[in-house]
């Protein structure tokens, strides 16, 4: 397994392509952070293109990524290696190389510029992220054998968490407005990270906001540590159901 | 020119009656020693209250009596009665340590009470674990200074207020440190009084409660960590200068929730970390000048009902929302404040904005209405909602805007 990891780790570090994911978030958030001498609106701003960019890049690298190395797979597949390792050591190599992309290039100058609470759970909420997608992405290869479909799926997925999602639940919370939906509306968040990542950020930087709020069950909800605990647990979920559910599959899957 | 004079005799009082003409008595703990030292005690004279235990109780102060402790004698009500009753003129108590009066609902049990006169000068004294702390009720041209009042309170039902004025005028609240009641400053009926340098926390309900109280003057108070901050009520003439008011947090807590207030200025305050740091309802003529606003939930919730209010030369800077208010009606004028939020241009470099600013999201527009609706905030959806908005407001009251925002923060 390790050297499986290690020949992916290679391979990705050989294209530069996350380097230079790298690169563009570093030059993001130093100009970011610098821009304002108010760190926490850079924070803010860092925030939404983690929450906005962050999916959509790892999700379609990740996604391309494995279909492009269907033939490296199925090479050492050939070999007296069990199916679940080389797909897990495919995950870990490019989720750990992503993740690592993003934890160097808005870490480091958080780490710098902003040192905090709220900037090590930015960090976390991005790695979270990555991880997150990483499975989906896992998950769309193994359920799709064309490429292109696949591809597609994933933009659809990113677009979908991203956008549609809470366009759906604010349509939701319209319509039924006039009901006691607060414990629904958690329960509903927890189906999609990048509201969880989002939540467990503002806890750190909007909770006057939030706390005024006038739903008792959120305050206690989100006023306390546990929302963050509840955030980071479902966001864990997302990492290992698709994660498994992909491991399932693929020991089945007619290659 | 009213006013000037009042404070004139108020100082004159103070200052050339107060020396005592009587004759100057010890008083030592003994069985109702102090009951008996005022019983015995003729007009003018000075007690001075020796060190010790007094386990009385409905002390009363009939006559114009100094009485001064002399290293914080404590007089302990032993969580049954009331304690110290002034009910003549110009009675002076001093350096006392008063403590633990009863809990009731027929009478308010106070620490220090001042009933039906006048001219008393409460100073300096520790009133602790007491229902009441000080209590004025028809009394002016009081001096409350300097007084150190603490109670743990848990419930609005159990508990009373730290300093209590009902049917007062000429008040002069100075420098109390107040903890832990139910409103840490109570004010009905009370005109012509002036609170400064008062410190309110941690009280249960109001760090400042005041209501049908004209002509007030508050400044320099601090008041932090309140169950719902400062409420102003039914007055008009309410001068606020230079207070802090620092995290009042909760799910209806207010810096200063003001209701039916007219003719009032709020000047130089710092609101800091409220979840609303001003609110505003069916208020007239409101001067909101040279405040700063940070990192509030909401800095300004003002009602559609407020009018001629002018909210002008503050600064916000990083609260969630600005300005939130309930309709599209606006008779209130906001300008040259300073917006953190704004991002418009000054092409003619004279440090106002070229484009008005629009202080209130369409976010919190739909919040105020669905209040759920807070959980998606921040959301890559609702930011692309008030980008459009702001292009092309049609929820939001176009007639809510500072047309003329600065660029730089103002130096307050």
């Amino acid at each position: 397994m390790k050297t499986i990891v290690k020949y992916v780790l290679l391979d990705l570090f050989r294209n530069r392509i996350i380097l230079v994911y790298s690169l563009i978030l570093a030059v993001l958030s130093i100009s970011l952070l610098g821009l304002d001498n108010n760190p926490t609106k850079g924070l803010l701003s860092l925030l939404n293109v983690s929450l906005l960019f962050v999916p959509i890049i790892t999700i379609l690298f990740a996604t391309i990524y494995f279909f492009n190395s269907v033939e490296f797979t199925e090479l050492l597949l050939s070999q007296p290696i069990k199916r679940n390792t080389v797909l897990l050591s495919q995950y870990i190599g490019v989720s750990f190389s992503l993740a690592t992309a993003y934890g160097l290039g808005v870490g480091l100058p958080l780490l710098f510029l902003v040192s905090g609470t709220a900037s090590l759970i930015l960090v976390i909420t991005g790695i979270l992220l990555t991880l997150v997608f990483c499975s989906l992405a896992l998950l769309i290869f193994v359920s799709f054998k064309d490429k292109t479909k696949g591809i597609g799926i994933a933009i659809a997925a990113a677009l979908f968490f991203s956008l549609l999602f809470d366009g759906l639940l604010l349509a939701f919370i319209y319509s039924f407005s006039d009901y006691p939906i607060d414990q629904a509306v958690i329960a509903i968040l927890a189906l999609n990270p990048i509201d969880l990542g989002r939540v467990l950020m503002l806890l750190q930087l909007d909770t006057s906001a939030l706390m005024g709020y006038s739903g008792a069950l959120f305050k206690k909800f989100l006023g306390s540590a546990a929302g963050s605990i509840f955030s980071i647990i479902c966001m864990f979920f997302w990492v290992f159901v698709p994660l498994l559910l992909s491991v399932r599959i693929f020991k089945k899957k007619d290659l | 020119m009213k006013g000037l004079n009042r404070g004139l005799i108020l100082i004159m009082m103070f200052l050339f009656v107060q020396p005592t003409l009587g004759a100057t008595i010890k008083v030592s703990p003994a069985i109702n020693a102090l009951s008996k030292a005022l019983k015995a005690a003729n007009k003018n004279d000075t007690l001075l209250i020796q060190p010790g235990i007094y386990k009385e109780h409905d002390i009363l102060i009939d006559k114009k009596l100094t009485v001064i402790g002399v290293q914080w004698p404590i007089i302990d009500g032993e969580n049954k009665s009331q304690l110290i009753f002034i009910t003549a003129d110009s009675v002076t108590v001093q350096g006392l340590q008063v403590q633990n009066t009863g809990r009731s609902s027929m009478t308010d049990m106070a620490g220090i009470r001042v009933q039906n006169a006048n001219f008393a000068n409460v100073q300096g004294n520790k009133v602790l674990n007491t229902t009441y702390g000080i209590y004025l009720q028809n009394a002016a041209y009081c001096l409350i200074k300097g007084n150190l009042i603490h109670a743990n309170a848990v419930d609005e039902l159990n508990s009373g207020n730290g300093v209590h004025a009902w049917k007062c005028h000429d008040l002069f609240i100075d420098n109390n440190d107040i903890a832990g009641h139910r409103d840490g400053i109570y004010f009905e009926f009370v005109t012509q009084s002036h609170i400064r340098g008062n410190k309110s926390k941690r009280n249960v309900r109001y760090g400042l409660h005041f209501m049908f109280s004209h002509n007030d003057t508050y400044s320099k108070n601090e008041f932090s960590d309140n169950g719902s901050g400062v409420a102003v009520m039914y007055s008009k003439g309410v001068v606020m200068t230079d207070n802090i008011f620092r995290h009042n947090w909760g799910d209806a807590a207010y810096a200063i929730l003001l209701k039916e207030i007219a003719n009032s200025h709020i000047e130089h305050n710092l609101f800091v970390k409220n979840t609303v740091a001003l609110y505003m309802e069916s208020s007239t003529n409101i001067k909101v000048e040279k405040n700063r606003f940070i990192d509030n939930g909401w800095a300004i919730r003002v009602t559609a009902s407020c009018d001629k209010s002018t909210f002008q030369l503050n600064n916000f800077i990083g609260n969630s929302f600005d300005v939130t208010t309930n309709g599209t009606v606006m008779l209130n004028v906001f300008r040259q404040n300073y917006w953190d939020k704004y991002d418009g241009y000054d092409l003619d470099k004279n440090g106002i904005g070229d484009v008005p600013y629009y202080p209130v999201s369409l976010y919190s527009v739909i919040t105020e209405r669905i209040p759920t609706a807070m959980i998606l905030y921040r959301s890559f959806l609702t930011n692309i909602m008030d980008q459009v908005e702001k292009v092309m407001p049609s929820v939001t009251p176009d007639q809510l805007k500072d047309t003329e925002p600065r660029m730089k923060k103002w130096n307050l």
